[in-house]
């Protein structure tokens, strides 16, 4: 017998490893967050292969075996985060060797101690993310999410100015107020049910009042950290104020990551216990996400503000999956239009937020107004930000159209014809904010703003997740073979005979 | 059991308070102490979870649980202070300005 590799182990030490070393040697943080951004491929492929060929995976970290030893499992929702965590934890680790590079003109006075702290914390974040997608037991989950709040409050802080130390410290209030409602959830689990294993809380959820209160509190702990509307506010100036990368990581991956703990308490936990009028509810708070996240980008006058407004209305719509999920038949089709609409946010966020990045490291601002004709001296990033916005917006063939195309067919065959004229809208919406900040940057000007010289890394990485997004249209079944496995729904992805 | 269902009470009635705090005080030292406290009552109710059972010996995994909890809540108040002492430094006011989101 081949001996299995405890890939998931692996993947959660590397970086953590790599965090705390870039942490004692920090003038070598560069080089450590690459060789861990390269280390994690062949433990992630490894972890695809393994489920890919026997199903879910189990791990006992040490032997020890629950409830005092901590234990692992991947499931094809785990490995798909875990994918999307590398893809844009690769781009953002060479985004940011270009941003941070030592050399590097148009930083400020703090640009020392960016670097110096930049990366361990970064690669903590990362080592947080991992841990987090791999965890068996809503415990070990909110530890991970603490430390991932923790290291995401920091790398913020890092901006240095009033306003970016501001935004950190309500992003900290409102991250320790969602996970300590999280962790009295937990402890309500616990005290109804004596466990605090996922897949055994599974089997014994009963409607109770117990229940009841520990569903209420997780999540609303955990809306509060996604920046569900209306408890968002904390997320404009958090995301528009952090470092370029950093941004970056909190739109893409860091929201994503409570919200993949919502869809897997609510699909794998609490399936038979919640009743269709919560699920309504959270739906009809993201249809009001969608619209007010849309009307303020409309709004902004800076251009980071403008994408971290438009992370507020993408996010409503991952929260359309649990009304969408209650019609007839249309469980899985719901859930994989949420996971391809994660995935093809994530990477097409990413995009934005590198290209709004290197806009304001070229120019030293971001007003949109002043951007004008900005395509004439960064065509790569404007081109990247380009493709994004078609992801974004869900024209075909990207990424974005074919999630978006998912939830809507789910709407439809679920009779729930409503939630379908949202989705059109939102979709409308979004193409008018970013048209906004397109027809001044396209823009053709005899006297082009001056602007610093730009790093190459900084825009092939925005480039290459503009072309990711993109190209998840393209690629086919991969994504929905690898998150069917162990998938709490079944049934078909697309229904036909539509109304 | 009904010490522990009073101390699960004295529990909720912590976290109840400071999440009145946490939400009423503007003072960033206030809003830190209600987190604090909020977390001191989780703690307490885990606490008391163990001793469900008074004949048998009381259950370790919820101790583990707030050994682990108080691990992280010093930490995070550290940040959360260290974090509270740049506001002051940058803005000169113990407070965060209030518009600013929307």
């Amino acid at each position: 017998m081949v001996p299995v590799i405890a890939w998931p182990v692996w993947i959660i030490f590397l970086p953590l490893v790599s965090g705390i070393l870039a942490f004692l040697f920090h003038r070598r943080g560069a080089q450590l967050g690459i060789i861990t951004a390269l280390g994690l491929v062949p433990a992630l492929s490894g972890l695809t292969w393994q489920l890919l060929g026997n199903g879910p995976q189990h791990y006992t970290v040490g032997g020890w075996g629950a409830p005092l030893g901590i234990d692992l499992f991947a499931d094809g929702l785990s490995v798909i985060m875990l994918a999307m965590t590398a893809l844009v934890g690769i781009g953002t680790t060479f985004y940011a060797t270009g941003y941070y590079s030592p050399n590097g003109e148009g930083k400020g006075k703090h640009h020392h101690q960016d670097l110096a702290l930049f990366w361990p914390l970064w690669l903590l974040l990362w080592a947080a993310l991992n841990g987090l997608f791999l965890s068996a037991d809503v415990f070990n989950i909110y530890v991970a999410l603490e430390l991932l709040g923790v290291s995401a409050v920091a790398l913020v802080a890092l901006a240095g100015g009033p306003s970016a130390v501001d935004a950190a410290m309500r992003y900290l209030l409102v991250g320790l107020l969602g996970s300590l409602s999280y962790l009295l959830g937990v402890a309500l689990l616990y005290f109804a049910y004596g466990t605090l294993s996922l897949g055994l809380l599974a089997q014994s959820m009963t409607s109770s009042p117990a229940s009841f209160a520990a569903i209420t509190l997780m999540t609303a702990g955990l809306a509060m950290k996604t920046a569900l509307f209306p408890l968002h506010f904390w997320l404009p100036p958090a995301h528009a104020n952090a470092p370029a990368p950093v941004s970056t990581v909190l739109s893409a991956l860091v929201v994503k990551a409570s919200f993949y703990l919502l869809l897997r308490l609510w699909f794998q936990v609490f399936i038979n216990v919640v009743t269709p009028s919560v699920a309504h509810l959270l739906g009809i708070l993201g249809v009001a996400a969608i619209f007010w996240g849309s009307v303020q980008a409309l709004l902004a006058q800076r251009l980071k503000l403008l994408v971290a407004y438009s992370t507020v209305a993408q996010v409503g719509y991952l929260f359309l999956v649990f009304p969408l999920a209650q019609g007839k038949g249309t469980g899985f089709g719901a859930w994989s239009g949420v996971i391809y609409f994660i995935l093809s946010h994530a990477c097409a966020k990413g995009a934005t937020f590198f290209a709004a990045g290197t806009v304001l490291y070229g120019f030293g601002h971001d007003r949109i107004e002043d951007l004008v004709g900005v395509a004439q001296r960064m065509p790569v990033t404007m081109f990247a930000f380009a493709i994004a916005a078609i992801s974004i917006i869900g024209l075909p063939p990207s990424g974005g159209f074919i999630a978006k195309w998912l939830l809507l067919n789910s709407a439809l065959a679920g009779g729930q014809w409503w939630w379908a004229i949202v989705i059109l809208l939102g979709g409308l919406l979004t193409a008018a904010y970013k048209f906004r900040f397109f027809s001044r940057a396209f823009r053709y000007v005899e006297e082009v703003p001056t602007c610093h010289p730009i790093p190459w890394t900084m825009e092939l990485t925005a480039l290459t997740l503009g072309l990711v997004a993109m190209g998840l249209g393209i690629i086919g079944t991969l994504p929905f073979e690898i998150f069917q496995i162990g998938a709490p729904v079944i049934g078909p992805v697309l229904i036909g005979g539509m109304p | 059991m009904s010490v522990s269902i009073l101390y699960s009470l004295v529990g909720s009635v912590l976290f109840s308070l400071g999440f009145y705090s946490l939400i009423a005080y503007a003072h960033l030292l206030r809003k830190i102490l209600a987190i604090n406290i909020m977390g001191s009552g989780v703690f307490l109710i885990l606490v008391s979870l163990a001793y469900r059972w008074p004949e048998t010996s009381p259950d370790p995994v919820p101790h583990a649980m707030v050994l682990t909890g108080l691990v992280v809540a010093v930490s995070a108040t550290a940040l959360a202070l260290a974090l509270a002492c740049r506001v002051q430094e940058t803005t000169s006011s113990a407070q965060l300005p209030e518009d600013e989101s929307d």
